[in-house]
């Protein structure tokens, strides 16, 4: 019996920490500016969100992710890697959602105004 | 040094518990994605490693976890998904381990842990490969698709381990 209550307390514990988490992320986030792509964790290119466009970002071994901005949200269309989980992500709005495609390793992200890509290049 | 035996019943369960695992890993791949959501598995192979730490003990579950990564990546995985395997496999059997040595949990609530540290260690190899922390939401995701799947072994496990005690196969 003691066992019981013990395992309720463990499985709540843990439910509570995701909660948490999922909480403190729900009231953080913000509407997103820019789409940012890296690939293999370089920053490759900066999109405007309110723009609509379709892009093909060249990843790592060739291969290759489509990706649709269009009406605030970004998403990847179709992929080049066998699972294709990148598509099935879906559609993305908020700073600091992305879409990941591991085998390519591009990752797409939503960034917020302040804190998003380039806004300007002066000089050069 | 004490020289080791090893009985062939016991070769043979290992054996067994290894092809098994490798069984289930191809089984889980066939599937596709649950729901749109990428990453989400039952963890079958989660499954055999339970039942080699209640049968056997820390070591031999660990072995043969670490036994049936190597395997899996080398057969259908690669070089990436083996990283990843690693993470989530040594963090949820580490976690397993540690919970069933207070002797304080049920193998449900082992079970539960261990499944929810599988996809911790995995958004962790994540983060540190991709250098990136926006997949935070994907924690939660997966989070809480951890912990309904590591009930569902955690009872399964249980179930089987009761069989396969009454079975007499745990004896060595």
């Amino acid at each position: 019996m003691k066992a019981h209550l013990r395992d309720i307390i463990l499985i709540a514990a843990i439910l509570l920490i995701g909660g948490i988490i999922a909480l403190v992320l729900l009231l953080t986030r913000k509407t997103g500016a820019f789409v940012e792509v890296r690939v293999d964790g370089k920053t490759v290119a900066s999109y405007p969100l309110s723009e609509d466009a379709e892009y093909d970002i060249a990843g790592v071994n060739g291969g290759v992710n489509h990706l649709i901005i269009r009406g605030g949200e970004a998403w990847v269309e179709s992929a080049s890697c066998p699972d294709g989980l990148c598509v099935n992500m879906g559609h993305i709005r908020h700073a600091g959602a992305s879409v990941i495609c591991l085998p390519n390793k591009v990752i797409v992200e939503i960034v917020a105004p302040d804190s998003g890509g380039v806004d300007v290049v002066v000089g050069q | 040094m004490k020289k080791q035996t090893i009985t062939t019943k016991t070769l043979a369960f290992y054996a067994l518990m290894i092809a098994l695992a490798m069984i289930l890993s191809y089984l889980e791949m066939l599937v596709p994605p649950f729901f749109a959501i990428p990453g989400m598995k039952l963890g079958l192979t989660n499954l055999v490693v339970l039942i080699m730490l209640y049968s056997r003990g820390a070591k031999s579950a660990m072995f043969i976890n670490l036994v049936r990564i190597l395997l899996v990546s080398l057969l259908f995985g690669s070089g990436v998904s083996f990283i990843y395997s690693l993470a989530g496999g040594l963090l949820s059997g580490l976690v397993m381990i540690l919970l069933k040595r207070t002797g304080k949990f049920s193998i449900v609530a082992v079970s539960i842990a261990g499944g929810v540290s599988h996809n911790i260690g995995q958004i962790l190899a994540a983060v540190l490969l991709l250098n990136t922390t926006s997949i935070a939401w994907y924690l939660v995701i997966l989070w809480f698709t951890g912990t309904a799947s590591g009930a569902v072994i955690g009872i399964l496990g249980g179930i089987l381990c009761k069989k396969l005690q009454n079975a007499r196969l745990f004896e060595k």
